[in-house]
């Protein structure tokens, strides 16, 4: 799960990582008014909350000089759909923004905390290349990037910090902080059940302070049930409402831009699915698994939302039965067509756990479904009713 | 022969008075494994389906063999199981569990490889050695004792491997679910050795996904040590960057874990890379 770069920052602050002062603004008078309360003579920034990154390149982070540059700058953010590098081309709204105070950078460092899963530890890298794209670093010039690995039921060691002070030439008076600083980033890390935490860039100010002035972290979703302050983070406007209703009930569902939907159980021959719908010479609409566990209802509602795809010309269903068992699909797929109208062909392909069963309920259910005997067929079926 | 299970392994199952242990405990039984013990604490003294439950692991291996666990304990507390049946010095754990946190099994994972236990999973479907013992959730009876040894991230798409090596009168030799998860007890290369030493095994369908590099390892280990035929197949082609394919470790970051570079990888190593997932069976009969 991901979070705004504001609730980041709350964080860090439980955590004692050194972060700006900074207030949150709905609107562009409540822009002003933060900068107002954060008080001194400016300047103060003024940063887009959206989930995407590369927001300075797309003009969501402003320095303003003056409440009117405040105001002109968050009014103009708050107008229209912020494009980044990583939000496509339509962009992403904007509904909440962070007002900061500014300081005197002296220096600009990369650091993240991320899972490694070659070594089963906390890979913390860092980098004096701050405010640069990581990976463009990692590719260009990657000796520029200094890592250790960290075992989590060990946690972060003094040699570490030194390793990086030394490395990054950082001065005595500041290598106390530092090794502070760098404890609490892999604290937040471990105690948060965190996935990425990211700071670029965490500056050294000209008055020898270390303060991370951006702030992104991910956290692992199968651990937030131990996490209940972190989970009322999540921001409902960042996802597409189509994900939202498949999270909804339990669906594990990605749209893509193909038009065949496809319906399947079990993560692995899902993307099978789609791989041998390609190979066919289609394309899929999405990635769904309705999981091995699922019951007629979820069925039902995976079948609405593949209907409610305008882009859907065909719908392809591949079950193999396992736990879940054959004649449940089945009742699922009915009890949905006597709900919705289908107005696309629907080919379905059932194997496994009761299949006689699932294959009769179709039968007799007088829906029109193409049946395929096996996963090939299936797909060269699909492909053709797509009108591919 | 089989690998890791066979009719003599003594299992027990932990979490086994909850719905899915004992529904799998009582699957696996019928199938014919020898599943002679339950764990859940504070249950201990009842039975089911005629299999004692004891209240800790310690209890369950104080006055008998137990070769093999298969746990069924919902996530929250399916680290600390795994730790119990480590401590208890049980071989073999098979994991079932669905959703355990990743930094729990990086301790786990650290933990393991100090101990005598080898565990498959989390998140997996089990193993099975056809007619001899299955060890968790897959339907038995679409499996057919034979030649070919399956080690597979997934776990429906393996029962398509099944299905269609059973059809072809091909058969299986053991089974094994390693999971999709980022952090997993045992991967490819762990496994591998086993298939190559294993008699029953006459080739071995590796079927992997996108994510990771587990595959790309593999492959070079394969090209080094495994001499019996290697057949793999990798699901994602299709999957865009940056979003997580229903597995926790299915997911392509930075250009990295692609299907593409995991097919070259298995192709440089010999591997005779099976594009279309209705082939699986039908390219091993021409192989072999």
């Amino acid at each position: 799960m991901k979070i705004h770069e504001y609730q980041a920052k709350e964080l860090f602050r439980s955590f004692n990582i050194p972060t700006l002062k900074g207030i949150v603004a709905k609107s562009a008078d409540e822009a002003v008014e933060a900068a107002k309360q954060l008080g001194g003579q400016g300047p103060w920034v003024v940063k887009a909350q959206i989930h995407a990154g590369g927001r300075g390149k797309g003009g969501g982070v402003k320095l303003a000089k003056s409440f009117d540059e405040v105001k002109e700058y968050a009014s103009a953010i708050l107008a229209k759909p912020l494009v980044t590098p990583q939000t496509g081309p339509e962009g992403k709204n904007v509904n909440t923004l962070l007002v900061e105070e500014g300081c005197n950078i002296e220096k600009e460092y990369y650091f993240a905390a991320l899972l490694d899963r070659a070594t089963s530890s906390i890979v913390v890298m860092g980098s004096t290349e701050g405010g640069m794209d990581i990976e463009e670093v990692a590719e260009k010039t990657p000796e520029k990037i200094v890592k250790v690995h960290v075992d989590p039921a060990v946690g972060f060691l003094p040699y570490q910090a030194r390793l990086f002070a030394f490395e990054f030439g950082l001065g005595k008076d500041l290598q106390k902080s530092f090794h502070k600083m760098m404890s609490a980033i892999v604290d937040a890390f471990i105690k948060t059940d965190a996935s990425l935490l990211e700071i670029n860039p965490l500056v050294q100010t000209k008055d020898n302070q270390m303060i991370a002035l951006d702030a992104k972290m991910t956290f692992d979703e199968n651990a937030l049930y131990r996490h209940p302050n972190i989970k009322e983070y999540f921001d409902p406007n960042e996802e597409d409402p189509q994900d939202l209703e498949a999270a909804k009930w339990n669906l594990n569902y990605i749209r893509l831009d193909g038009n065949i939907g496809c319906m399947v159980n079990g993560a692995g021959l899902a993307m099978a699915t789609m791989d041998i719908i390609k190979f066919s010479g289609g394309s899929p609409a999405n990635f769904l698994d309705v999981g091995g566990g699922a019951n007629t209802e979820m069925v039902r509602e995976a079948f609405k939302i593949l209907v409610g795809d305008k882009n859907v010309q065909c719908i392809l269903v591949n079950i193999f039965g396992g736990i879940m068992k054959c004649d449940v699909l089945a009742q699922g797929i009915v009890d949905a067509a006597s709900q919705i109208s289908l107005s696309v062909p629907l080919v379905v392909r059932l194997e496994g756990t009761n299949v006689e069963k699932g294959r009769e309920i179709l039968d007799k259910s007088g829906l029109n479904i193409i049946t395929a005997s096996n996963m090939g067929e299936a797909a060269t079926l699909a492909v053709k009713h797509a009108g591919n | 022969m089989s690998v890791l299970v066979n009719k003599d392994t003594n299992v027990l199952v932990q979490g086994i008075t909850g719905s899915n242990g004992s529904f799998h405990a009582t699957s696996c039984k019928e199938y014919g494994t020898k599943v002679v013990a339950g764990v859940t604490p504070g249950k201990g003294g009842q039975n089911v389906e005629g299999i004692p439950v004891f209240d800790s692991v310690y209890q369950a291996t104080k006055n008998q063999r137990i070769d093999a666990t298969m746990i069924y304990v919902p996530a929250p507390f399916a680290a600390d199981a795994i730790f119990e049946a480590v401590d208890a010095g049980i071989p073999l754990i098979v994991c079932i569990t669905e959703g355990i946190p990743v930094i729990d099994m990086a301790k786990v994972k650290n933990v393991l490889e100090n101990s005598q236990s080898r565990m498959i999973g989390p998140n997996c479907p089990g193993i099975i050695t056809p007619g001899g013992a299955k060890l968790g959730i897959m339907p038995g009876y679409i499996h057919k004792p034979g030649k070919i040894g399956i080690i597979s991230k997934s776990g429906t798409l393996t029962y398509e491997a099944v299905y269609q090596t059973s059809n072809l009168d091909l058969g299986q030799s053991t089974c094994v679910g390693i999971g999709g998860d980022p952090i997993i007890g045992s991967t490819y290369i762990d496994l591998l050795p086993l298939f190559e030493e294993d008699d029953q095994t006459e080739a071995i369908l590796m079927i992997g996904e996108i994510g990771g590099s587990a595959e790309e390892e593999a492959a070079a280990f394969i090209k080094e040590n495994i001499t019996k035929p290697v057949f793999g197949f990798i699901a994602g082609t299709t999957a865009p960057p940056g979003r997580r394919m229903g597995h926790a470790g299915a997911i392509i970051t930075g250009g990295q874990g692609t299907a593409e570079a995991k097919k070259a990888a298995m192709k440089d190593a010999g591997i005779t890379v099976v594009e279309s997932p209705a082939m699986l069976g039908a390219t091993i009969v021409e192989h072999l």
